[in-house]
């Protein structure tokens, strides 16, 4: 099963990427309020169980794909 | 009591690792004895007093700065050594890891600027109550390079302020020469116990007034007093 694990700097965390962005997008003409840049990650499991691989990920984002301290996440299954 | 004459000291090196030679080379300047670690050890040297996590890029900084390096085997044997009390130094990269691994608080994330700085700070030591800064003088401004794109370090309001009435904000950038965006201007914090150290700036390169400033053998000799200490108790 695919799976994509989205990866945001929480609110309130200092985000200069995002400010960078911000500043190039409106450069550009655009009308932004604010742009905040994270981290997306595939992953292909070897289960096609959606329970089990929603554990699994949350493990992933727990122990490695995010610090929590800093950051926050949002798992999108794929279809079975 | 005898005093052991070269406390053992070594440098963990990571795939990535860079500074790990200049830190040798200044415990060895300092009276330690300083072997280099791989990091797929799976234990520390049986006479290690305490340990340094050098600078670098360890894994190439993928994810996150630190994140990969902490599940290294070495790092088991670190945070089994930094439990019982063992010394254990992270400079930049090193404090990237100890972060990661929970061994320190808070988290590293790119500078304010998003521009990699080079060059010398100006720190305030703001206690010199710790194995890592009783050389230093409380109070005293020294001067130490720092070398990093990631350094902005980070904790909520509450917990700054608690690590600051515990006393475990070791060292601050001096005003107007935060080079990161660090919260509170901290530049190094000590955990709760005060056995573990992690710092941005880079005191193992400023140990030779050829380069500039002494100020780095101050931290580094403080670590090597302390080292020396426990050797001793443990013989």
């Amino acid at each position: 099963m695919r799976a994509t694990v989205l990866v945001r700097p929480k609110p309130g965390i200092l985000d200069p990427q995002g400010q960078a962005v911000e500043g190039s997008l409106r450069h550009l003409g655009f009308d932004v309020a604010e742009t905040r840049v994270g981290r997306l990650v595939d992953v292909e499991l070897a289960t096609e169980d959606r329970a089990e691989a929603l554990a699994e990920l949350e493990r992933m984002c727990e122990q490695l794909l995010t610090n929590p301290l800093i950051e926050s996440y949002t798992i999108e299954l794929g279809a079975a | 009591m005898s005093i052991a004459p070269a406390p053992v000291i070594p440098v963990v090196v990571f795939p990535g690792s860079n500074d790990d030679r200049d830190a040798q080379r200044a415990l060895e300047l300092l009276g330690a004895e300083s072997p280099r670690v791989w990091h797929t050890d799976e234990q520390l040297p049986a006479a290690t007093a305490a340990v340094v996590l050098p600078g670098g890029f360890s894994y190439g900084d993928y994810l996150r700065c630190g994140a990969i390096a902490r599940f290294s085997p070495v790092m088991q044997a670190v945070s089994a050594f930094a439990a019982d009390g063992g010394l254990v130094l992270g400079i930049c990269n090193g404090f990237q890891i100890l972060t990661e691994a929970g061994l320190l608080p808070g988290a590293l994330r790119p500078n304010e600027s998003l521009s990699f700085v080079c060059r010398d700070v100006a720190l305030i030591v703001e206690t010199s109550e710790s194995a890592f800064t009783s050389r230093c003088g409380q109070g005293r401004e020294l001067s130490i390079p720092v070398k990093h794109g990631d350094g902005c370090w980070f904790v909520d309001d509450a917990l700054l302020e608690e690590l600051d009435a515990n006393g475990q904000i070791a060292l601050r950038y001096a005003d107007g020469a935060n080079p990161n965006g660090a919260v509170g201007n901290v530049a190094g914090v000590l955990n709760g116990d005060g056995n573990v150290f992690g710092l941005m700036p880079h005191p193992e390169h400023a140990v030779d007034a050829l380069l500039g400033s002494t100020d780095g053998a101050l931290i580094l000799g403080s670590l090597v007093d302390a080292a020396r200490l426990s050797a001793a108790v443990l013989v």
